[in-house]
């Protein structure tokens, strides 16, 4: 045997973990609830929109949004996806994934922007920070499950926040990035033309920090989507349920549509963001698009 | 001349310990010096000066003399660290941020090297920036960025963005965006020195053009001498965070006061190596000695020139004589009735640099060919915008053509 710890002298970080999270559970659960609400709310909200419409509806919509946002190809594929999808009967599996990440995305979006704002402001702030999105983004998604359980049960909106947690660093990160690669000489520009604090902020650097920011929504919704997969071991409902009760059941055909659903609707969602990362970059940046953008955004497209 | 920006004794000094450099640097020992004694830069060292209304100052220098630094010392996007600056007689180091941002809103303006315009903004919404800025209405805001952009010949261009547009039109566009904000300063941060010379050419004419009509306090800063002799009322040439000398073109061209600034004013004549028969357009008239008042008035008056040379009937000439007394001179009929000044003359051959001195003191000097008939006449204007318009034609040397067709041209 080789030599180990002796018992006596092991650090039971565990033991330590543990009394955090029953702590937690025990003294604060109320506030964790009350999180619940704002979430369950919008997960309501965009279900019952979802919900309501036809399926033909939302397929043409999607169309319509990979027509415009990254050309008729990406319109003609998203139309396939999206009725193939309902074809394949998940429809409302799909609908309801897509609340989630609808949801989750959302909720990223109002608090990670903000974050990724006063980090890009503050070096201190940054420094503070980077660790924990490190943790975030590096601890495995299980781990999240057993306290986000804990804290706020099972079901569908526990999964958003573990969600929404797993999600965040990107568009933290490529807020902070974009604001920090804004030319000094702008800045300088602004200055010299008595322009405040908030006047700069909003005038230059977020319009300028604004394709960076979308690069990070991108990462945050395909992050967001393989979350939305994993949470349904704590009972969210979606297309990784689906999956899940394939693998349960071992119907691999199940499991199969389930996945291919999956996949379908990330490369629609994918390229539509991307699509705002083009439309937010200045003109002379997109030449790679151009020759796409100018076919079809001459006819009829609002002057942007 | 009132003084309508003013400088007074500033400083600026980059590190981490500046007040021993500040003291170093007052008593008089050189940048270069403080440096190795204290590792602490000073990038302007006890600069003062003052510029007039209307009036286009230049700060002429190498890269790294300060003259960056200076200028943003003026509307303090660098916080001098000493000395007084003055507008219209206001301290500007005192005042708070909210005042200073209250005076670069309204008075005081700048263009950038580099254009610094928002590429995410259309070209009108780049001109109105400052207007924005200082909250005025939309409606208003943008009649006045469009009055602004057809001064700089951009109207077209109101709805494009900046990444449609060359380097020449963005500087067009820099430049309304700090006229849109009718400053009385303008700053102006080598604005042409990214350009190409045919563009920077254009853009000088431009902005001596507006000039006339805008009649704006001008702080110009630039690393090339053509470009300040072309355009200043009166050039400061910085070496060292320094000035070593301050004056008209023409004082710096004609008496530097050392080896440094005559290297510049060398650059600038390639002069010794041009003749005065090159000069072109001659604009200065010749009039004919019988010639009478009325058409000489006319000549004068198209030449827009304030002299004109009188000449004989045989060609040679005579003298010269101003166009003001001409305009007094109510009852004189012929040209020989009036006071003619002594005219210097110079050989087709001769160098320009020779031609330039003898044109000192606002004199016209004619030139004349081997039988001493003047073939022309010219006068340091003429000079100056020959040099600079030729080093822009030809950036590779001057050429040595000169020949009859020329001469007759002026004729």
């Amino acid at each position: 045997m080789m030599e180990r710890v002796p018992r006596e002298y092991l650090l039971r970080v565990d033991r330590l973990i543990q009394g955090a999270v029953d702590f937690l559970v025990n003294e604060w659960r109320p506030a964790f609830q009350a999180m619940r609400y704002p979430i369950g709310r919008m997960l309501d909200g965009v279900s019952g929109v979802l919900e309501a419409m036809p399926f033909w509806v939302v397929v043409v919509l999607f169309a319509l949004a990979g027509w415009r946002m990254a050309g008729w190809r990406h319109g003609l594929f998203c139309a396939v996806s999206f009725a193939l999808i309902a074809f394949m009967g998940l429809w409302d599996e799909a609908m309801t994934s897509l609340a989630i990440l609808v949801t989750a995305v959302s909720f990223c979006i109002v608090i990670g922007v903000p974050l990724g704002i006063v980090a890009g402001r503050s070096d201190r702030f940054w420094s503070l920070l980077q660790p924990l999105l490190d943790v975030m983004q590096t601890t495995p998604s299980f781990v999240y499950l057993v306290p986000v359980v804990m804290l706020f049960g099972i079901g569908t909106v526990p999964g958003v926040i573990a969600t929404i947690i797993f999600a965040m660093p990107p568009i933290i990160r490529l807020t902070n990035h974009g604001l920090r690669q804004v030319p000094a000489d702008t800045l300088e520009a602004g200055e010299a033309f008595g322009a405040t604090e908030w006047q700069s902020l909003v005038n230059i650097r977020l319009p300028l920090a604004l394709p960076s920011i979308m690069v990070g929504l991108n990462q945050t919704l395909l992050m967001a989507l393989v979350m939305s997969v994993v949470i349904a071991m704590i009972g969210a409902e979606g297309l990784g349920l689906t999956v899940l009760r394939g693998i349960g059941a071992l119907d691999v055909g199940l499991a199969g549509i389930g996945g291919l659903a999956i996949v379908l609707l990330a490369i629609s969602l994918d390229r539509i963001t991307q699509g705002f990362v083009r439309l937010t970059t200045p003109s002379g940046q997109r030449s790679r698009f151009k020759s796409m953008i100018t076919r079809f955004r001459t006819e009829g497209a609002p002057a942007q | 001349m009132t003084a309508k920006l003013k400088a007074d004794g500033v400083f600026k000094v980059y590190g981490t310990q500046p007040e021993e450099a500040l003291r170093l640097a007052r008593q008089g020992v050189h940048p270069k010096d403080v440096l190795s004694r204290t590792g602490q830069v000073v990038a302007v060292c006890d600069v003062s000066f003052e510029v007039g209304e209307a009036e286009i100052f230049t700060i002429m220098g190498l890269s790294g003399s300060g003259k960056s630094t200076l200028v943003r010392c003026l509307n303090r996007l660098m916080e001098p660290s000493a000395g007084s600056i003055q507008i219209d007689g206001e301290q500007l180091l005192q005042k708070g941020p909210a005042e200073l941002r209250q005076v670069r809103r309204t008075k005081i303006a700048m263009v950038f090297q580099n254009f610094a315009l928002l590429p995410h903004k259309t070209v009108v919404a780049n001109v109105e920036f400052g207007l924005q800025l200082r909250g005025e209405p939309r409606q208003q805001r943008r009649e006045t960025a469009l009055r602004a952009l057809e001064q700089v010949g951009l109207s077209d261009w109101a709805n494009r963005y900046p990444d449609n547009l060359s380097g020449g039109m963005k500087q067009r566009v820099g430049l309304a965006r700090a006229l849109a904000n009718d400053p009385d300063i303008l700053l102006m941060d080598e604005p042409f020195s990214a350009l190409d010379p045919l563009i920077r050419a254009d853009l000088q004419e431009a902005l001596l053009k507006l000039q006339r009509e805008i009649k704006k306090t001008i702080v110009f800063i630039t690393h090339d001498f053509h470009e300040a002799v072309k355009l200043s009322d009166r050039i400061a040439v910085m070496r060292d965070g320094r000035f070593v000398q301050v004056g008209t073109p023409h004082d710096i061209v004609l008496r530097p006061v050392d080896d440094y600034v005559e290297n510049f004013a060398r650059e600038l004549d390639r002069s010794k190596l041009l003749c005065a028969g090159d000069v072109s357009p001659m604009r200065v008239p010749l009039i004919r000695a019988d010639a009478v008042r009325a058409d000489a008035l006319r000549q004068l008056l198209m030449a827009n020139k304030p002299h004109a040379v009188v000449v004989g009937p045989d060609g040679k000439p005579l003298g010269f004589m101003r166009g003001q007394e001409l305009e007094q001179a109510r009852d004189a009929t012929a040209m020989s009735d009036l006071p003619r000044r002594a005219v210097a003359s110079a050989f087709a051959s001769s160098a320009l640099i020779d031609l330039y001195r003898a044109c000192e003191g606002q004199a016209p000097v004619a030139i004349v060919n081997d039988a001493g008939q003047a073939v022309g006449a010219v006068d340091a204007g003429d000079v100056l915008l020959h040099l600079s318009d030729h080093a822009r034609r030809s950036p590779d040397g001057p050429s040595m053509q000169h020949g009859p067709e020329m001469l007759e041209a002026a004729q």
